[in-house]
């Protein structure tokens, strides 16, 4: 068949706004947003009170915020890793069949666009509120740490933030994406947010005690060889790095903590001449993430185009 | 009504894996005209809009709407033709200025003439008391005329309408026609499928009979009566005193005669009033009635398809 004519972008921007409109006015997303807020504000009440009781001096006080938790509570990235899929899940779970449930998918194809856009729209809207909800949570801890710790951030300190949230929302898109897809293949709601909890419930939870178990089936470990230790770390290392959850965990551990050096094994040897707990510089923190970075970015591309795919196909009637 | 062909489909066919929903449909609108889809329920109606549409592939056959390849062009065709779905649905958070105002944005509506043209279409489809009222609240009937508004707004030359009175009330049926038969006046082309016979009468210039995946008749009422046999014409004729059944059929024109419901139906080929009063008045009856009507579809539907059926039995 030859090519067909118009852009497949168009209208894409009209169905973001609407998506994006629809989303932040829905109860579904100040419910999950009153949850996140609550929880973020929690963690970082809780990490100001043991920053002002154990460090007086900490060339990285602003990061320290994400990261430091104080029993009972984690720390807010860990909070963010946790909580950001369910946001994502819940902004995309419907939004394919949630039309074809309405009976707006034929009306709404009959208009002067493409499918593509429809599914474009869809998704950069969902990205747009999450991003939006994201800027809003920096800005509050940014805030909140000014308030109570009495210093402003250093610019390193605003980079690598930026550099958390950006991995932040590309981690975000790759659940948003996996939501997507369940709602283009499977044509009741309820049962696309099901799969799609069911995989962030296993990707999370169950994927590190997995990742162990196979690793010790594909790589045993020999008594006389020191070696195979290694090589079992790295086969579960790998295997691990297969959940978003993993590589997200990887670059925020490294993006948020300057002394950070390596996310694989690190050898004696590769450590001499360097200075303990030295922080690296902002752009060497940055190449150390890159390919988890990546490995995210290419996730979400992936997971789109099989909802892409999987959308082109379908039959409309309805 | 000119001569210029809107819509043209030849040998137009789907299958879904073994199942053939539509078999080989040919298809030729001529502007300004009214058709009526008529056929049971899975006869590849709305299978047949949809790849009018460009909303399906077919697996055979070709479809150009006003010289425009749906597969190839979809956008501009779109830009032209409305559709309004089977049991329409909007966006139940939105109001209907609101859901009308999206579509608009979707098919590019310079900004500035928006707000002018929903008012005007919300006012022609009398859902302007009501337009900033969420969706949700509005009845089936004030869906569908919200939909024949959003055609009216987009200013579309063809309007495709699926089954647009399934399930509305006599009311609100005679007020959705009365709309349809508006737009047709401004020089809309309009593809309507039903199976509510009576609504195809009144309002379609032709009709295409669905059967098994293919139009198995195309053309006015009077052809479809025509084509299955009996007169055009039905005149009831209420008289005393004598037997129509053997007077009438010395008429000229008077294909046949049969008593129903007590008085007489008769079937002609013209209007035979006079020459059937001349005789039951001459025969010395008393003529109480004399009652011309033209061929109602769902009789000629009811044979169409009784013969069909009867055919392949």
């Amino acid at each position: 068949m030859t090519a067909r004519e118009g852009s497949p972008f168009r209208g894409v921007g009209v169905i973001a706004l609407k998506e994006a409109a629809d989303h932040l006015s829905s109860a579904r997303m100040h419910l999950i947003m009153a949850l996140v807020l609550l929880t973020a504000i929690g963690a970082v009440y809780a990490a100001i009170g043991r920053l002002r009781d154990t460090t007086a001096e900490d060339p990285y006080l602003f990061l320290k915020l994400f990261t430091v938790a104080r029993e009972p509570l984690p720390s807010f990235a860990a909070f963010l890793g946790f909580l950001l899929p369910l946001v994502a899940i819940a902004l995309g779970f419907d939004s394919i069949n949630g039309e074809y449930h309405r009976r707006t998918m034929s009306r709404l194809l009959a208009q002067p666009i493409y499918r593509d856009a429809v599914l474009f729209g869809k998704f950069l809207g969902g990205l747009l509120v999450i991003a939006i909800a994201l800027l809003t949570l920096w800005l509050l801890m940014i805030g909140l740490g000014i308030l109570f710790l009495g210093l402003p951030p250093s610019v390193a300190d605003i980079v690598r933030s930026l550099a958390y949230l950006g991995a932040t929302l590309a981690c975000a898109g790759v659940w948003l994406a996996l939501a997507i897809a369940f709602s283009a293949a499977i044509r009741s709601p309820a049962t696309s947010a099901l799969a799609a909890l069911s995989v962030w419930l296993i990707l999370t939870i169950f994927w590190g005690m997995i990742a162990p178990l196979l690793a010790g089936m594909i790589a045993p470990v020999d008594p006389l060889d020191p070696f195979s230790v290694l090589k079992q770390f790295e086969v579960q290392q790998s295997i691990a790095r297969l959940s978003p959850q993993t590589l997200y965990a990887e670059v925020t551990a490294v993006l948020l903590d300057p002394g950070a050096r390596s996310v694989g094994p690190l050898f004696m040897s590769q450590l001499q001449g360097a200075l303990y707990g030295a922080p690296l510089p902002t752009l060497e923190s940055v190449l150390i993430v890159w390919p988890q970075f990546s490995a995210l970015v290419a996730a979400m591309i992936l997971l789109f185009t099989v909802a892409y795919v999987v959308f082109q196909r379908q039959e409309v009637r309805a | 009504m000119s001569d210029t062909v809107v819509i043209e489909a030849q040998g137009l066919a789907k299958q879904y894996g073994q199942h053939v929903a539509v078999d080989g449909v040919d298809l030729r609108v001529r502007a300004g005209e009214v058709i009526g889809l008529l056929g049971p329920n899975g006869a590849g109606k709305t299978t047949t809009i949809l790849m009018l549409l460009g909303l399906t592939e077919p697996t055979r056959g070709s479809v150009r709407i006003l010289g425009k390849d749906p597969l190839r062009e979809p956008l501009e065709l779109k830009c032209d033709v409305g559709y309004l779905p089977d049991a329409v649905g909007f966006y139940e958070t939105m109001t209907g200025r609101e859901n009308l105002a999206y579509m608009a944005r979707l098919a590019a509506i310079p900004r500035s003439a928006v707000e002018e043209r929903i008012n005007s279409a919300l006012s022609a489809v009398h859902l302007l008391d009501v337009a900033d009222r969420l969706t949700a609240t509005y009845s089936r009937g004030m869906r569908q005329r919200l939909g024949i508004a959003e055609l009216l707004m987009r200013q579309c030359r063809i309007a495709i309408l699926d089954e647009p009175t399934s399930g509305l009330d006599p009311q609100s049926t005679q007020e959705l026609l009365d709309l349809i038969q508006k737009l047709s006046r401004s020089g809309m082309t309009i593809l309507l499928s039903s199976h509510m016979l009576d609504v195809v009468q009144t309002i379609c210039h032709r009709i295409a009979l669905f059967n098994n995946g293919r139009i198995g008749f195309f053309g006015t009422i009077e052809e479809l009566a025509a084509e299955i046999g009996g007169g055009t014409y039905v005149i009831d004729v209420e008289a005393d005193g004598v037997d129509l059944s053997t007077l009438a059929t010395a008429v000229d024109g008077v294909k046949s005669v049969k008593p129903v419901n007590g008085h007489w139906q008769c079937e002609a080929v013209r209007d035979v009033r006079p020459q059937l009063a001349q005789r039951i008045v001459a025969a010395g009856g008393a003529l109480r009635n004399l009652d011309l009507r033209r061929a109602r579809l769902d009789e000629a539907y009811g044979r169409y398809f009784g013969r069909i059926t009867n055919d392949s039995t």
